[in-house]
């Protein structure tokens, strides 16, 4: 049925996924002390920013439609996970953060950050995704400012149960919020949940759904007029990128120690801010799954080695005091992305394992070209 | 008596207005199917905004469209299609970074069954669908000459063969009525003798109603069965080409008096 080479293209992917994860989880699992109290944090850094990125990609890259607001997402996600376990702790569901309870509340919370920040997509995207362009990039960042506010003064959030505007440090005892040991045990859920995301992303832009938000970004009136209900795919992705942005916030919550509204928000200065994931898939390539992924690792190991490297210690003094503003470095090495490479790192297709043997041959053409167009030149 | 072929799109006093402006007024038109009409008229006589009102882009301010008798009054563009009225544009109008036959296949995401789950899951199902997908639109490419094109980028196929392929793409929306909009525009004569075959050849083997906006008279008059010609958004003559070429209202409206 799966004709040519389908098959053993899914067949090669699958085998080299499930490699990296065994071998991802044997290297860090028997590491030292530096591998539980820097890499593996990380490492669930990582995880986060690589959906955060990819599920915005959905909704910027293939759809073509500019939101601001994804962090608002992730932080329902976020709560809603935090405020679950939490619950279940509190009815004696589990007493430890160990054993077959904590895990089934762990699964759960996941899932049902992604449901309720799906439930909140819907809801926003459907009178939202009537505007296009600048109104649609105005009235999302106006959503991701409403989520925090509203976060902050529900009472079972904010001022009674866990403190002003933060899920505080019950959840680091009680909770979700992992400590690095327990980071290093459930590392298998964040890099599991990293690789469903992904498939079930690859599956859904690879599809039916695919194609037509793709034509949608292309061509709004002639897809309207192939048949495409516009309005409902807009909303549809729009729910899809959603889901995937509360499971982030899912993965976020068990990787710190307590919850602030501050981390969600728009003037947020660090590298978790809607305007900063938008960076990510514009460095990644718009439309491009895997690029969004590895824009989302290099520029978390950027701003990972800019605050903690020893390099920047070891450049001039001049530079040195470039460094110490992360942000002006973020927007120079976009305009040279942009610059350099407008489509993105990526140039104009997807990673793929089962392309490496063509590699050789494309490289060849690349350079074959060029030598081509200097020498028209010369001409000329 | 010989019983009389009922049309297949049929508009009933159709007009509209944009602010004080009748862009156009009391336009009726019946094709049948198999039936090829011709839609002319000087620049800015309305013929767009008839193509736009029959496919529900525009909400006709009076009168109605049929589809096989039954009104479209109130439905969205997409209804339309569904319906079964397709339409080319007359600024091209493709998806530039999808392939050729993705372009196509994208006009069967309405007839398409599987959702989400089939999707996410890669269920026999979804393959099969996607199977029977692909040999469909391979045969649509075929008819409009793209089939050694298909994996190509919409946007890297030249002029003619992108207007093709925007027809292709209206065909596989499984209409009823297909509207070309200048679909010789910009055209060479040799790509536009090409262009003719593909339209004859689509109405003898899908047995569909077309109407055509052409500039191009040699063309208008070779293959259209009826010609109705616009100016001002008011019909000013219908019929056969012969008579229409003879018409001394529409030599004065292309002419002037």
């Amino acid at each position: 049925m799966k004709k040519n080479g389908i098959g053993r293209r899914y067949l090669i992917n699958f085998i080299a996924t499930a490699v990296f994860f065994i071998l991802a989880l044997v290297v860090c699992g028997n590491g030292g002390s530096r591998m539980k109290l820097s890499v593996v944090p990380s490492i669930w850094q990582c995880c986060y920013l690589i959906i955060m990125a990819a599920s915005l990609n959905l909704v910027l890259g293939f759809l073509g439609q500019l939101s601001l607001g994804h962090c608002g997402f992730m932080a329902v996600g976020a709560y809603s996970a935090a405020l679950i376990s939490l619950a279940f702790q509190r009815a004696g569901f589990y007493e430890e953060k160990s054993g077959v309870a904590f895990l089934l509340v762990l699964l759960l919370s996941i899932v049902a950050a992604g449901v309720l920040a799906a439930l909140l997509g819907v809801l926003v995207g459907i009178p939202a995704l009537r505007l296009k362009g600048d109104y649609l990039a105005i009235i999302t960042l106006g959503f991701g400012m409403i989520i925090v506010n509203v976060i902050n003064n529900i009472p079972f959030c904010g001022q009674q149960g866990l403190g002003q505007g933060s899920a505080s440090s019950a959840l680091y005892a009680t909770g979700l919020g992992f400590s690095n040991d327990e980071k290093v045990q459930y590392l298998w859920v964040a890099l599991l949940t990293v690789i469903l995301c992904l498939s079930l992303m690859f599956m859904f832009v690879r599809s039916k759904y695919g194609r037509a938000i793709r034509s949608i970004r292309d061509n709004e009136i002639a897809s309207e007029s192939s048949g495409v209900n516009v309005n409902y795919y807009k909303v549809l992705t729009f729910t899809v990128s959603a889901f995937f942005a509360g499971v982030t916030g899912a993965l976020y919550a068990c990787s710190n120690a307590a919850l602030a509204t501050t981390s969600f928000a728009f003037t947020n200065g660090s590298i978790l801010n809607s305007v900063f994931i938008v960076v990510m898939v514009v460095v990644g390539g718009m439309g491009f799954l895997t690029g969004s992924v590895i824009a989302a690792v290099v520029l978390f190991l950027l701003n990972y080695t800019i605050k903690n490297g020893a390099w920047v210690a070891a450049l001039p003094a001049f530079l040195q005091n470039v460094f110490t503003y992360p942000m002006l470095v973020y927007s120079i090495a976009l305009i040279i992305v942009i610059v350099f490479r407008p489509k993105g790192i990526m140039g104009s297709s997807e990673f793929a394992l089962c392309d490496i043997p063509k590699w050789k041959g494309w490289l060849q053409q690349y350079f074959a070209s060029r030598k081509a167009g200097k020498e028209e030149l010369r001409h000329e | 008596m010989s019983e009389e072929k009922k049309p297949v799109l049929e508009t009933r006093g159709l007009g509209i207005s944009f602010g004080g402006l009748h862009a156009v007024s009391d336009f009726n038109i019946s094709i049948c199917s198999g039936e090829l009409v011709g839609l002319i008229g000087p620049n800015g006589a309305g013929k767009t905004t008839v193509f736009n009102l029959l496919t529900g882009v525009y909400v006709p301010t009076e009168g109605t469209v049929l589809l096989n008798g039954v009104p479209l009054n109130g439905k969205k563009v997409h209804q339309f299609v569904a319906a079964g009225v397709a339409r080319t544009f007359q600024n091209i109008r493709l998806f530039d970074d999808m392939t050729v036959i993705e372009n196509v296949k994208v006009a069967f995401t309405k007839d398409i069954k599987y959702g989400l789950v089939d999707a996410f899951f890669r269920t026999p199902r979804f393959w099969r669908e996607e199977e029977a997908m692909t040999k469909k639109a391979m045969e649509l490419l075929a008819i409009c000459g793209l089939e050694d094109k298909a994996d190509v980028l919409a946007s890297s196929l030249p002029y003619g063969q992108q207007r093709k392929l925007e027809i292709a793409r209206a065909l596989a929306t499984d209409m009823k009525v297909l509207l070309l909009d200048e679909p010789a525009a910009g055209m060479n004569p040799t790509e536009t003798a090409e262009l003719l075959a593909c339209i004859n050849t689509i109405r003898d083997s899908f047995g569909i109603a077309i109407l055509l906006i052409e500039h191009d008279m040699s063309l208008v008059m070779n293959v259209c069965e009826r010609i109705q010609v616009i100016d001002y958004g008011v019909t000013i003559a219908s019929g056969l080409p012969e008579e229409i070429a003879q018409n001394p209202k529409v030599i004065a409206a292309y002419l002037g008096e």
